[in-house]
């Protein structure tokens, strides 16, 4: 109250329509000097409106167009990268047609045309060309157009690309015969079908018909797979088994000495398991090796353009098509049974090619148990902080620290989770648990338990600033209405501020874990591998395996596009992996965004 | 009638005694906020089962001191306080009281309705459900009783169990009304409760707190003054954080003592 020391009658009444006058009067007073209250100032219709020219300034104009521009700048970026991983990552797996190039020397090259460019070559070799391709290049000033074929078949020429320039290319076809394969190793092979020799019964590619090879090639994929199936899944149990064994074996050496009774005991208990598994060891090897024996015997002799030939098991054919007579619906087909692969299968070759399934099974894995760390957490630290402690320095001071966590670069974070969560805990958990597997570590190295930790601890300051914020936000009417019917606090907080701030934490959970499955540079250090043997969840007891090494999307991109032997033919995979990840990421914040908005749509109806 | 103009340092009463006697009575109480003293020495009672109004311009402490009743004021910091308020007899500000279950004694409606985003149902039985109380057929009454007690019954009937946040302002506020004596509290609090509704809602709240004189005792802080009039047995003017004039309600809106009171009432400032 202001009134204290005024007479009662000129109190707030009267003052108000004075304070408005004031208000409508003030800046005409100011900017215009004493005139404007003089209506004789505004008589010269022609004269400039001095108050137009303050307004212009006032509004600023200039301002505006710079917000405008910068937001679009921004928006043009994302819009301009987005366009480009969504054209190159979709288009990546659509068959393209293949070119048979008669060059001007008679050499026949064979491909799919990948990219093209121009370029200005150099005078010597200029110098070298015969006089009308050099009249020709001179015409065009000295620049010359060059394509890059994908022509495969790198067992047979140590390489699967090459660069054809446009004088030196005779002549270009595309013959209906060519056939593009895709193989297990060495890449596609580009070429027709010579033989097929099926079991001893020997068949002219020439009078072959088409769906004859489909057929057997899938009774050859069949095969593959369960020989896969058998070594990859089968022996590995058996040896899984057999190590378990072993590593009880030395617990019981480990608590009761090399000469104690306990010992003698366990060691003919593994005796006997151990001869069992080795019987079944030897069946399943038996197995495997009776298939590999007939698969070897069905196989298939293709040409390249030169006719140079080469021999190889039918089950060693992942795919293969006409590329030059693909109807539309075939393409689409091979399209889609691509991206099958990519999203079902395990890589081939260093990962530049088949599936990223490991990948995109490892990304969820880290990102869903990285969330379930991180929000009781965040949430818990954030309730105590803005709910609990009483508001000064100290909160002030943990509060400015919260929020220079979030700036710390994250390969800090792999690094102390690395040091702290696998050399210090985890090797401390070897040693009270796992001491008999000593000296390889169990959870004293990168896995996927510490990758999600780390992960979990380099978010937790976003989690922790949006519930902060989702908490203050809700209304003190709320709360005063909760205890003024006798709820305690912490009811209060479970039953009216913890519902109504559902949304603004799960905003703060979307973040953390965008932010956490984009997340590279801390991972390479804490349990990401190039290539893990095994996923994180399987068929053997406890099924979840928090220890093991995993593989991730975003390790992948790098991996593939900078570690792999053949940049260009990684290319495409980078750009498709990088699509699967951004989608990923949209996914997940899709789901968390729709379940948010229902939470607000609960809580937050219209007041009145 | 002589009039003091300055100091204000003594308060006029003439209040209208109820049947039942008194089941609060204010002694001495003085409030700061930090370093500002908010109250001054106020000393009143109120009535059982008789409609209390506290009126006074803003900022002369009459939410202070209706908040201070069942210590909501407590979450306030660096508040403190002087004086005794005692419920029935025993100071409520004495440490072995219970706040949680001093509140539960006093049901309070505020400024604006504040319904949490639930059902209208589960509104109404959140007293109960912060209690403990699991019994379906209690709850079922208590929402029955509560809601026909608020004038809300036949409204909302057929859509218990929508969202409460759905209804219109002067429902949610009748709902908070609902809400404040599903309890079964002592003493209705009542903080402006009809400041932020339109006249037709302004009615049926009025209306409500005829039907519920004698049941229950209410203390409404109000800034419409004829609202005071209409619906109140015993005024109680406030002025800068003291009490002025504490009387019956038609004595203060037609021949106050104190001539502050006179200013005030008759719109002369405000």
């Amino acid at each position: 109250m202001a009134a204290d020391d005024r007479p009662v009658n000129e109190t707030a009444a009267p003052r108000e329509p004075g304070i408005m006058i004031d208000a409508t009067r003030r800046p005409t007073a100011e900017k215009h000097g004493p005139e404007p209250l003089n209506p004789a100032a505004e008589q010269d219709p022609n004269a400039p409106r001095r108050s137009m020219i303050w307004d212009f300034k006032a509004r600023g104009e200039p301002f505006l167009w710079g917000f405008g521009g910068a937001l679009a700048v921004g928006i043009l970026m994302i819009a301009a990268f987005l366009a480009l991983v969504l054209y190159n990552g979709i288009l990546t797996f659509y068959p393209q047609p293949i070119e048979v190039i008669t060059l001007r020397d008679g050499t026949m090259v064979a491909g799919e045309l990948f990219r093209s460019e121009v370029y200005k070559p150099g005078p010597e070799l200029v110098a070298q060309l015969a006089e009308p391709v050099r009249k020709e290049i001179e015409s065009k000033e000295g620049l010359v157009e060059r394509f890059l074929y994908r022509t495969g078949n790198f067992d047979l020429y140590n390489q699967d690309f090459r660069w054809v320039s446009d004088y030196e290319i005779a002549k270009v076809a595309k013959p209906p015969g060519m056939v593009f394969f895709e193989r297990i190793e060495w890449g596609p092979f580009v070429g027709t079908i010579k033989q097929l020799d099926l079991n001893g019964t020997i068949l002219d590619g020439k009078s072959l018909s088409w769906a004859k090879l489909r057929k057997e090639q899938e009774s050859a994929a069949h095969r593959r797979d369960r020989i896969h199936n058998i070594e990859r899944n089968e022996i590995a149990t058996v040896n899984y088994y057999l190590e378990q064994g072993r590593l009880k074996l030395r617990k019981v050496e480990l608590t009761y000495g090399l000469n104690s009774l306990e010992y003698q005991a366990a060691q003919s208990k593994f005796k006997q398991a151990s001869e069992k598994l080795d019987a079944d060891y030897r069946d399943l090897s038996a197995e495997a090796a009776a298939i590999k024996e007939r698969d070897a015997k069905y196989t298939i002799t293709l040409a390249d353009v030169s006719e140079k030939e080469k021999t190889l098991k039918l089950s060693d054919i992942v795919r293969f098509y006409q590329a030059n007579t693909l109807t539309f619906n075939g393409k689409l087909g091979v399209y889609l049974s691509r991206w099958w692969e990519f999203l079902s299968q395990e890589p081939r070759e260093a990962n530049t090619e088949g599936g990223v399934m490991p990948a995109i099974f490892g990304t969820l894995c880290m990102t869903v148990l990285m969330a379930l760390a991180v929000s009781p957490f965040g949430v818990m630290a954030a309730l105590y902080l803005r709910e609990y402690a009483k508001q000064g320095r100290l909160v002030s001071i943990v509060r400015i620290c919260v929020n220079n966590l979030a700036g710390v670069p994250s390969i800090v974070y792999g690094v102390f989770g690395l040091g702290f969560f696998a050399y210090v805990l985890g090797a401390g958990i070897d040693r009270m648990f796992f001491p008999e597997r000593l000296p390889t570590p169990t959870f004293g190295t990168g896995g996927l338990l510490w990758a999600s930790l780390t992960l979990a601890l380099l978010t937790v300051p976003v989690v922790i600033v949006a519930t902060e914020e989702a908490l203050a936000s809700v209304p003190q009417s709320m709360r005063e209405g909760s205890l003024a019917c006798g709820a305690s606090k912490w009811q209060t907080i479970k039953y009216i501020v913890l519902p109504r701030a559902m949304p603004g934490i799960m905003t703060g959970l979307i973040l953390a874990m965008a932010r956490g499955a984009g997340e590279v540079a801390p991972l390479m250090l804490v349990g990401v591998v190039k290539m893990a043997p095994e996923l994180p969840f399987d068929h053997i007891f406890p099924y979840i395996h928090l220890e093991r090494s995993f593989m991730h999307l975003g390790f992948q991109i790098y991996d593939v596009g900078f570690q792999s032997r053949n940049s260009e033919a990684a290319r495409p995979m980078v750009y498709t992996t990088t699509l699967l990840l951004i989608s990923l990421v949209f996914a997940m914040n899709a789901a968390s965004i729709v379940i948010r908005n229902r939470l607000k749509r609960k809580f937050s109806m219209g007041q009145f | 009638m002589p009039i003091r103009e300055e100091g204000f340092l003594e308060t006029v009463y003439h209040l209208k005694e109820g049947p039942h006697g008194r089941v609060l009575s204010i002694e001495q109480f003085c409030l700061w906020y930090g370093e500002k003293q908010a109250l001054f020495d106020v000393n009143m009672t109120v009535e059982k089962g008789l409609v209390t109004a506290l009126i006074g311009p803003s900022g002369c402490g009459k939410s202070t001191l209706l908040r201070a009743i069942n210590r909501m004021n407590d979450l306030i910091e660096g508040l403190r306080t002087d004086g005794r308020i005692l419920l029935d007899g025993a100071d409520i500000y004495s440490p072995a009281v219970d706040v949680i279950g001093l509140r539960k004694a006093m049901g309070m409606v505020f400024q604006k309705p504040n319904p949490f985003p639930m059902s209208i149902a589960d509104n109404v039985i959140y007293p109960l459900k912060v209690d403990g109380v699991r019994d379906k057929r209690v709850l079922q009454e208590t929402v029955v009783n509560a809601l026909e007690s608020a004038a809300l019954w036949d409204e909302v009937k057929d859509r218990l169990h929508e969202n409460a946040l759905g209804l219109s302002g002067g429902q949610q506020q009748r709902l908070c009304i609902a809400r404040a004596i599903a309890g079964e509290p002592d003493v209705l609090l009542m903080d402006e409760p009809c400041s932020a509704l339109d006249p037709v809602a302004t009615a049926k709240i009025e209306d409500l707190m005829d039907e519920l004189r004698g049941r229950y005792t209410i203390v409404i802080v109000t800034h419409n003054m004829q609202q005071a009039a209409r619906v109140s047995d015993n005024t109680a003017f406030m002025y800068l954080g003291k009490l002025i004039e504490y009387g019956e309600t038609s004595r203060i809106f037609t021949n106050p003592k104190v001539e502050k009171t006179m200013e005030y009432v008759t719109g002369r400032f405000g």
